[in-house]
């Protein structure tokens, strides 16, 4: 992992050995992690990993048991919501209901007392910026999910805080209208320039919105780094399941060559593969991780590993394919349309071979091969 | 032919509850004495019961006490539903078994137990002493009807406001309280009620300066019939249907 | 340090939970519980003239409650109470059921119907009651009008007399919390029971009771506690002929003046209570479903 910290001086939040219990259950355990200023940064995970304990323990709603949150250096732990610089986009918006657009928007700089003409002023001009400006006297109950989700962002950042907290804010919208607001986020990021710590387990939404992405499990982190390092190089099996298809097909390592490459017996055939990013000794079990996209379908003469054609399905822009290999696992492989072949095909049943592009394997110590 | 017999039913329960009560307020009109035989339409009673000084003065004394007792409580029960509903803190349960067993508890022992609180403690007995005990024994049904609204309530709009810079009272001010006032109004009209009907704890509370309508009801009843009673009660009745009709309307209002 | 000593006290970054945390406890324990250890106090004290009690230790006023006299008394007091509860249920019941098979959209208006009563002055009902069966009243004047008797009869100021307005007042208190077991009753258990094969009888015996015990016994439970307690329907429909538990209770503490005696009696119904609330809370987390009371 390529540290960004040394790049950047000083982090603008930077999260020390926290930790959270509920009854006795650990929800969060030392958490370690330095968020630098104008960064999107995505805290991804399966429901009840602790993305949305963290988040609250950043926006002041939870108190962490152990540990430091620094604010541009100064522990911000003991302070109350209210005096926290950062602001919230709540999951399924929390709008005040009794309130016209305007008033939600203007609330923070009322509780701010702020004068009237600098509030309606910065009101309008937010309002312009989410693109509601006629709908400043309707409420909430009035607008579309997209339109509530555009005064739920307008009202936290309306108080320009260091930085935007939003607690899978996308979640509540259908496919189309999230795909908008991923690039609606996006543009209000760039323009106003705030760290943005986004919570969601979606890892599409994830990988294409982030900076970085925090890929949390069980309270830990298990990785931290760009999307594509988590993409392509997870650090270990769960990363490599939660981001992603994946093929994970077993091997043993059967020696270590000099250049840290490695021999690896995959399912009866031995392989030189990419030096692993772990120790390796020979008799260790791992996992060869490929992306769907790496494998390559070959007719049954080909060498590679031997398989059948399990399941085909269209996907508009590739051709998915289900092999059962001979040697057990089944793999999916995905195959972009290649223009001068437009009626290629195969059948269901075919015998194939399946192989990859060579050194696009990654490989991962086998956690779940008894010890 | 079941159904029948069901609404039949109802319908012979319906009138036994509301026979009584008719009697009275008919009676309340009738210009003799009798309990029983119709004598003309007439205010007479309603004019005896304004004009009986003493009685007025109990009455009023005791409209006073039930506003105070309703309001009171619905800021301490208020306080409490939110607490309840907000946070976590330790003892949690013991409050709310606490406030069960206040609920369920016979009001005679309520009573008798804050009598010798109050003669321990050297209390005159009066307005304070009663207000004090009404808060008390109106207190959990206020908590539980506030609660309820409460339950219903989007925590995460309280979170929105403390992250948008507003203290806890800015939160409860701007974003609670216009949220939740009808339970409140509810809750008043409860405390009143409560208060107003209440004879058992006051009987205990009630000091020789401080007279109020219940027990001198109760002292007008236990000698024999007297169509002023009738007046009088005819008149709570009004009252009564008044404040629940009020509060009917205000909670089925807000769920539309 | 001194911070975190007194933050369980008063935590001064969250002034406001703190204070309202401070608020209620203070009442409770200052008004419910505090009042009570003293009546529990008083009762194991003696009886003194001038100043209510002596402080020496006695079991006297316990032993003094099985007193023949005062014994005799509980136990009327406690039959009258069970009758008027079991009579509650007995109307309730079949009543809570009839309206939650009513259409939906009528079920709200009977319901309000119900709880009118429930809103209305207890001793202007009671006094309701009292003109109905005097003794010049209407019942015996109707009687009389149609011939089925000569001579007005004796209604007021009997056992009757009492548990009627017993029942009278409390009815709603059984039916409220009977009502909502029924509501929550789903249909679909009882043609799940039909269905495999129980008689209409069965069904009921062995899902409907159970179900709504609950119910039953909450109602059970509103209705006995307050009519052992209701000194003033006994006075009003009773004369001094018909006494509770309630008019021992007051009697003792404002006539005679006997302090420890009375508290006794108050302990002893409030361990009454502990137990009904004790057999309430096993029959729900027997049913598992919370009755709103």
């Amino acid at each position: 992992m390529t540290d960004a910290a040394t790049a950047k001086p000083s982090p603008q939040l930077s999260l020390r050995g926290l930790a959270k219990r509920f009854d006795g259950k650990a929800v969060l355990s030392d958490i370690q992690l330095d968020i630098h200023d104008g960064e999107f940064i995505t805290l991804l995970g399966p429901s009840g990993c602790g993305k949305t304990t963290l988040l609250r323990m950043l926006a002041g709603f939870e108190t962490p048991d152990e540990g430091s949150i620094r604010l541009d250096g100064a522990d911000i732990v003991g302070l109350p919501p209210n005096h926290r610089p950062l602001n919230t986009v709540f999951q399924n918006y929390a709008l005040f209901p009794h309130m016209t657009v305007f008033q939600n928007v203007a609330y923070g700089l009322r509780m701010e007392r702020c004068p009237a003409a600098e509030i309606r002023t910065r009101v309008e001009q937010m309002l312009a910026m989410v693109q509601l400006s006629e709908f400043a006297a309707r409420k909430p109950h009035q607008l579309s999910g997209g339109q509530q989700q555009r005064v739920a962002i307008a009202r936290a950042v309306i108080k320009r805080p260091r930085v935007l907290l939003l607690d899978e804010p996308l979640s509540a919208l259908d496919f189309k209208l999230r795909k908008t607001m991923q690039l609606e986020l996006k543009r209000i990021q760039r323009e106003l320039g705030i760290t943005f710590v986004f919570v969601t387990h979606d890892q599409e939404e994830a990988l294409s919105m982030s900076d970085r992405v925090v890929v949390l499990n069980q309270g830990q982190i298990e990785q931290l780094g760009t999307p594509r390092e988590v993409y392509e190089r997870p650090a270990s099996l769960f990363v490599a399941r939660f981001v992603g298809e994946a093929n994970l097909l077993p091997g043993e390592i059967a020696g270590v060559a000099d250049d840290g490459r490695v021999q690896v017996d995959v399912m009866g055939q031995r392989m030189l593969l990419r030096r692993p990013f772990f120790p390796a000794t020979p008799g260790q079990k791992v996992k060869i991780l490929l992306r769907p996209e790496d494998m390559r379908l070959g007719t049954a003469d080909e060498s590679g590993f031997p398989g059948r054609v399990l399941e085909r399905s269209y996907k508009g822009s590739t051709l998915d394919a289900v092999v059962r290999l001979d040697a057990g696992p089944d793999i999916l492989a995905s195959e972009f349309f290649d223009e001068d072949y437009p009626d290629f095909d195969h059948r269901r049943g075919e015998p194939v071979t399946v192989t990859w592009v060579p050194s696009w394997e990654w490989l991962l110590p086998d956690a779940d091969a008894p010890v | 032919m079941s159904r029948w017999l069901l609404r039949g039913y109802l319908a012979l329960v319906y009138l036994l509850l509301y026979l009584p009560i008719l009697v009275l307020v008919v009676f309340a009109f009738n210009d003799n004495r009798s309990a029983y035989s119709w004598g003309g339409f007439s205010w007479r009673w309603f004019e005896a019961l304004f004009n009986n000084r003493s009685l007025m003065d109990a009455a009023l004394n005791s409209l006073l006490l039930a506003a105070s007792t309703a309001t009171l409580t619905m800021i301490i029960g208020t306080l409490t539903a939110v607490a309840l509903q907000r946070y976590r803190f330790r003892g949690k349960a013991a409050l709310q078994g606490m406030l069960f067993v206040v609920m369920m508890s016979p009001e005679i022992v309520m009573a008798i137990s804050l009598l010798a609180l109050f003669i321990l403690l050297g209390m005159q007995l009066g307005f304070v002493s009663l207000l004090l005990a009404h808060i008390t024994f109106c207190l959990p049904f206020v908590v539980i009807t506030v609660y309820a609204q409460l339950s219903g309530f989007d925590n995460r709009l309280m979170e929105a406001a403390r992250d948008l810079g507003a203290s806890e009272w800015q939160t409860l001010r701007t974003v609670l309280l216009p949220m939740i006032w009808p339970a409140l109004l509810a809750g008043w009209l409860l405390g009143f009620t409560l208060s107003l009907d209440d004879v058992v704890v006051s009987t205990f509370m009630t000091g020789p300066g401080f007279d109020v309508l219940p027990l001198r009801i109760y002292s007008m009843v236990r000698i024999g019939l007297s169509p002023e009673v009738n007046a009088l009660g005819a008149l709570l009745l009004l009252l009564s249907l008044i404040s629940l009709m009020l509060s009917h309307l205000i909670l089925t209002r807000k769920r539309s | 340090m001194l911070t975190r000593l007194f933050k369980p006290l008063f935590d001064l970054k969250a002034p406001f939970r703190s204070g309202v945390l401070w608020l209620i406890w203070g009442w409770l324990i200052l008004l419910v519980l505090l009042p009570n250890l003293l009546v529990i106090g008083v009762s194991f004290l003696e009886r003194d003239p001038q100043d209510f009690i002596r402080f020496s230790v006695t079991l006297d006023n316990y032993r003094r409650l099985f007193d023949p006299l005062y014994l005799g008394v509980f136990l009327r007091s406690l039959h009258m109470a069970v009758l008027a509860t079991v009579l509650c249920l007995l109307i309730g019941y079949p009543f809570a059921w009839g309206v939650s098979r009513v259409t939906p959209r009528w079920r709200p208006l009977l319901m309000f119907l119900l709880i009118v009563p429930f809103w209305t002055n207890s001793l202007v009902r009671t006094y309701a009651i009292k003109v109905l069966l005097a003794g010049n009243g209407l019942i015996n004047s109707f009687l009389i009008d149609v011939g089925l008797i000569s001579q007005p009869v004796q209604l007021l100021y009997t056992e009757g007399a009492v548990i009627i307005g017993l029942i009278y007042v409390l009815l709603p208190f059984m039916i409220l919390p009977l009502y909502s077991v029924f509501e929550q009753l789903r249909e679909d258990l009882l043609a799940a029971s039909a269905d495999l094969g129980a008689s209409r009888w069965r069904t009921f015996r062995h899902v409907v009771i159970p179900m709504t015990m609950p119910g039953v016994i909450a109602g059970c439970l509103l209705v006995l506690l307050p009519a052992m307690g209701m000194f003033y329907i006994a006075d009003v429909l009773g004369g001094s002929r018909v006494l509770l538990v309630g008019n021992v209770i007051k009697s003792q503490f404002l006539d005679a003046r006997d302090w420890p005696f009375g508290a006794a009696a108050s302990v002893l119904l409030t361990v009454a209570m502990a137990l009904l609330l004790l057999a309430y809370w096993q029959s729900v987390r027997r049913v598992r479903q919370q009755v709103a009371l």
